[in-house]
């Protein structure tokens, strides 16, 4: 925050003169300078606001990989365009980048030289007094002595008990001039407004470098945990897994955990039909085993209640139902048994079920179809999913037997069935219908004796997202140091202030003392005046009993 | 956490509330009422003074443009109107007193209270403010109690809280400054929220979702309401601002400004440096909130920050107004360009508010709607 109100048009002109005269290092010179310039600051604030637009606009990268390559595919012209200009990784994007990076070297290359500067100047003494104490903005005079014929305070006394009053106010102090006839203090407050100022771009920068070591040095993994199964903190254990730029896998901590219970409340107001059915509350019952061979841990695991295993923290961010199912083949072997992780896609938990067995025989098996925690069904109609609790859980499920092509190496999503090399057997739309399981209905035999599917029963599982981030803590603290630098910055006034004192006589022919004494703000300081009047209640509290005289004064003295 | 919902208190909310907003429908119509006499009063003691002036003092023309607004007609008769305390001793010349030598004391003299105008209608309009605004608070705490939670939790909640907190600072200002200048803006902006609140989100009363059950919620939120409401007084101030200064250039050239209503508006620079003391606060309230946010974020989606659609536009409205701070520093950038920013600052809090919550996908549509 260069103060560039002042003009200075030496400057300028000098500049002008050289422009003919630049070489590259002038060019260099001229370009730092313009990008250390307060107002390019400025427009870069302002570009990158504007450049933060678009990342709300496209779904990002960062946010929702899946919804970025579903737009592209809704948008087949626009979509590819808008990915080579990283509309869709804007807060990774060079432009971004660009502006950020352009806005902190012009911080840089303003702060560095202010604080070198401020610190020059907290270590000389506060400024000389000026010769005409009356230009000042905020200018006062007063007159000691004459009181009952006490005698007034000589002016080198009158300035040192001045000076020390100051010091006692927050000022420090540089007396001028004793023993000569118009002895002065020059006194200085505030200078913290301009460290203030300086920490808080500093500070601003260190969380800009938290941020990048959290990226190096951090990872983010997904794991999904039916009750009763356990994780352990291993790269092979994740299902999904995003290492930092320079992350080694040999620094996972191994921890483990092992999910015993979820509990998920509902709204059951009655009263209140908009809400009715709207979760209220999750709760995770895990224990957690911080390192291989230390004593296991039971701990409660909520949506704000994040986990910490030295310094790992472990999230639940999602949470569904998982049908335990047993499928055995044609040759009557169990195929697959076992708790099936399905997706909820909407408030009342109608989640979608993916099952594979490549394990049946004589041909593979696959399912899909869907779980309804609370099947309602009509004459005629599909049964649906009324409510979000496991009141009547029931399975609506199509088959198909084939080639899984599983086989083949190349990774599938758990989540969708390719039905290409699939023929099948059952389906809604099939003459035969889809395979439904419930409470009553807890077996069905698929057709053409390719074997049964058991519904056995319904566990809950969590998502858990696993995070370390090494830049948190830093960047933690450096928000709080830009914090408290910018409450210092705007709200500590920095103010100069002198005091001269003469002598005089008065109408009565008394010796007195005058104290001429001014104010100058730096920067904007509304209280200003204030500070003057309180400066005049200290020199009448100072020396009341030898009489303080206060004088209102023209406009036109202020020479 | 049980869902503790008294639907009775929640009725006896919205019915506060709909008086209270149609207080504030009255307390707006005298606030006006207020602006278009107390300007014409104005404009013709501005009137009789001109003429005056006309007929023979010659110094008041000048006076009239350096002090604009805050120099009353009592200081054209040259008199010492507070400086008595020459008179019991004589003094060198050199110290003779004078009115003028006070001024300055405080820079926003202009906006203190004037003891000799009168002005019923700014009168009925405060009080009615004040009555409006216990409606009010009666209607927001009682919701809070209602739901037993925080009354902040939803896009109804958070307007008709943002209303409430706007009304607030706007009344405790009130008490140190005469800014009733800017009346007829703000009760019109808390009445379009309470309008807004009732009629495009209405929300019943209810008990909170998992991921808004944190202690966050109230220092997040409730910081966010206030910088809000700091915003929205500036916002008005800068519009004012930037219609004064236009008003200024148009007198200064000799020219008519048909916007008399101005006259009982202080100087542009005087609007420009109180915005600027209540932005300063505003700014740090809103990067409190940002901090507070990014801390539950931490906790609650396990990343402090995410460019989440919300975080995204949290981040230019903290962008456009430290923008603004630097303005002012900076030269070339005071004066209107520093009101557009405060202007553009608070559009882009509107939006936040209403356009990402509703239409936007992201992490906080989870507000009601």
């Amino acid at each position: 925050m260069t103060e560039t109100r002042t003009p200075r048009p030496k400057k300028a002109q000098r500049s002008d003169v050289e422009v003919p005269a630049l070489g590259p290092l002038g060019m260099a010179r001229w370009a730092w300078r313009q990008l250390t310039k307060m107002s390019t600051a400025l427009v870069l604030l302002l570009l990158l606001a504007i450049a933060a637009v678009p990342g709300s606009l496209f779904p990002q990268r960062v946010q929702d990989p899946d919804a970025v390559t579903s737009y592209i595919e809704a948008n087949p012209t626009m979509g590819p365009w808008l990915d080579r200009l990283q509309l869709f990784d804007v807060f990774s994007s060079y432009w971004f980048s660009a502006i950020y990076l352009l806005l902190f070297i012009s911080l840089v290359g303003c702060v560095l030289p202010r604080a070198v500067q401020h610190f020059k100047a907290w270590r000389s003494k506060p400024p000389r007094t000026p010769r005409r104490i009356s230009r000042l903005p905020q200018y006062r005079k007063v007159m000691l002595g004459g009181r009952d014929g006490a005698a007034a305070p000589s002016p080198d006394d009158a300035v040192e008990q001045a000076a020390a009053a100051l010091k006692k106010r927050g000022y420090r102090v540089q007396m001028q001039d004793l023993g000569s006839a118009a002895p002065s203090v020059a006194a200085e407050r505030g200078m913290l407004k301009e460290v203030g100022n300086i920490l808080f771009h500093v500070a601003l920068l260190g969380v800009l470098v938290s941020v990048a070591i959290g990226a190096l040095f951090g990872y983010k993994g997904q794991k999904i945990i039916v009750e009763g199964e356990s994780f352990v903190n291993t790269l092979v254990d994740y299902d999904s897994f995003n290492p930092g730029t320079n992350f080694d896998p040999d620094w996972l901590n191994p921890f483990s955990v092992r999910l015993n219970n979820f509990q998920a409340t509902f709204n059951r107001d009655t009263s209140d039909p908009r809400h009715y059915g709207q979760p209220t509350d999750f709760n995770a019952d895990l224990t957690v085993t911080d390192e291989p061979g230390a004593t296991p841990q039971d701990v409660n695991l909520a949506v704000n209640k994040p986990l910490n295993v030295n310094g790992t923290k472990v999230y639940l961010v999602g949470n569904g139902y998982a049908p335990v199912i047993r499928v055995t083949d044609g040759e009557g072997n169990v195929a697959y048994e076992g708790p099936v992780v399905t997706v909820p896609s909407d408030s009342v938990y109608t989640s979608s079920l993916t099952l594979k067995v490549p394990d049946a025989r004589p041909d593979q098996l696959g399912f899909v179809g869907l779980l309804l925690p609370t099947a309602v069904s009509e004459p005629g109609e599909i049964p649906r999913s009324a409510d979000p609790a496991l009141n009547n859980p029931a399975l609506i499920l199509s088959s198909f037997y084939g080639d899984l092509g599983l086989d083949s190496g190349q990774p599938q999503n758990v989540y969708v069935l390719n039905t290409e090399n699939l023929t099948e057997l059952n389906s809604m739309t099939s003459a035969n219908g889809p395979i439904l399981l419930d409470g009553q209905h807890r077996e069905v035999q698929l057709p053409n004796g390719k074997g049964s599917v058991e519904f056995l029963d319904v566990k809950r599982y969590v998502g858990l997202d696993v995070h370390s981030d090494p830049g948190r803590i830093p960047a933690f603290i450096s928000f709080v140091l830009a914090f408290v630098g910018l409450i210092m910055s705007l709200f500590i006034a920095r103010r100069r202030a002198w005091v001269r004192a003469t002598t005089t006589e008065d109408a009565n022919g008394v010796r007195c003392t005058v104290l001429e004494y001014g104010l100058l703000a730096r920067g904007e300081d509304h209280r200003l005046g204030a500070e003057a009047e309180k400066l005049t209640a200290l020199w009448t509290s100072l020396w009341e009993d030898r009489g303080v005289r206060e004088f209102h004064l023209n406009s036109s003295d202020k020479a | 956490m049980g869902s503790n919902i008294n639907v009775t208190l929640g009725n006896w909310s919205e019915w506060f509330m709909l008086l209270a907003a149609m207080t504030y429908l009255v307390v707006f119509v005298a606030f006006v009422w207020d602006m278009a006499s107390h300007s014409k009063t104005l404009g013709l003691t501005e009137r009789s003074r001109r003429g005056n002036t006309a007929e023979g003092a010659k110094e008041l023309v000048g006076a009239t443009a350096a002090h604009s607004g805050s120099t009353t007609a009592g200081s054209s008769s040259g008199g010492a109107t507070r400086g008595g305390a020459g008179t019991g001793e004589s003094v060198a010349d050199e110290f003779r007193t004078s009115a003028d030598g006070a001024k300055g004391v405080n820079e926003f003299e202009a906006l203190d209270y004037k003891h000799n105008s009168r002005r019923p209608a700014a009168r009925v309009a405060v009080t009615l403010m004040v009555i409006a605004f216990l409606l009010h608070a009666f209607a927001v705490v009682s919701r809070g109690v209602a739901a037993d939670r925080v009354p902040w939790a939803n896009m109804y909640e958070f307007c008709t809280t943002g209303a409430l907190v706007v009304a607030g600072v706007y009344l405790v200002t009130l008490f140190f400054k005469d800014l009733r200048f800017v009346g007829p803006m703000v009760s019109g902006l808390v009445l379009i929220m309470l309008c807004l609140a009732t009629i495009a989100f209405p929300t019943p009363v209810s008990p909170l979702q998992p991921a808004l059950q944190s202690y966050w919620l109230i220092i997040h939120v409730s910081i966010a309401v206030a910088a809000s409401g700091i915003f929205t007084i500036t916002f008005a101030m800068a519009v004012l601002q930037l219609l004064q200064s236009r008003r200024e250039k148009k007198l200064a050239t000799g020219e008519d400004s048909r916007l008399g209503f101005l006259r009982a508006v202080p100087t542009s620079v005087t609007l420009e440096n109180f915005s600027f003391r209540l932005n300063s606060v505003g700014f740090v309230f809103w990067t409190f909130t940002l901090a507070a946010g990014a801390i539950w974020a931490d906790q609650a989606w396990g990343r402090f920050w995410g460019w989440d659609t919300k975080e995204v536009w949290t981040f230019v409205v903290w962008t456009v107004y430290a923008a603004y701070m630097h303005a002012r520093v900076t030269r070339g950038w005071n004066g209107n360009r520093s009101a557009w920013l405060s202007i553009a600052g608070y559009l882009c809090v509107v939006f936040n508010f209403t356009v990402v919550n509703t239409l936007f996908p992201g992490l906080h549509s989870y507000s009601g709607l």
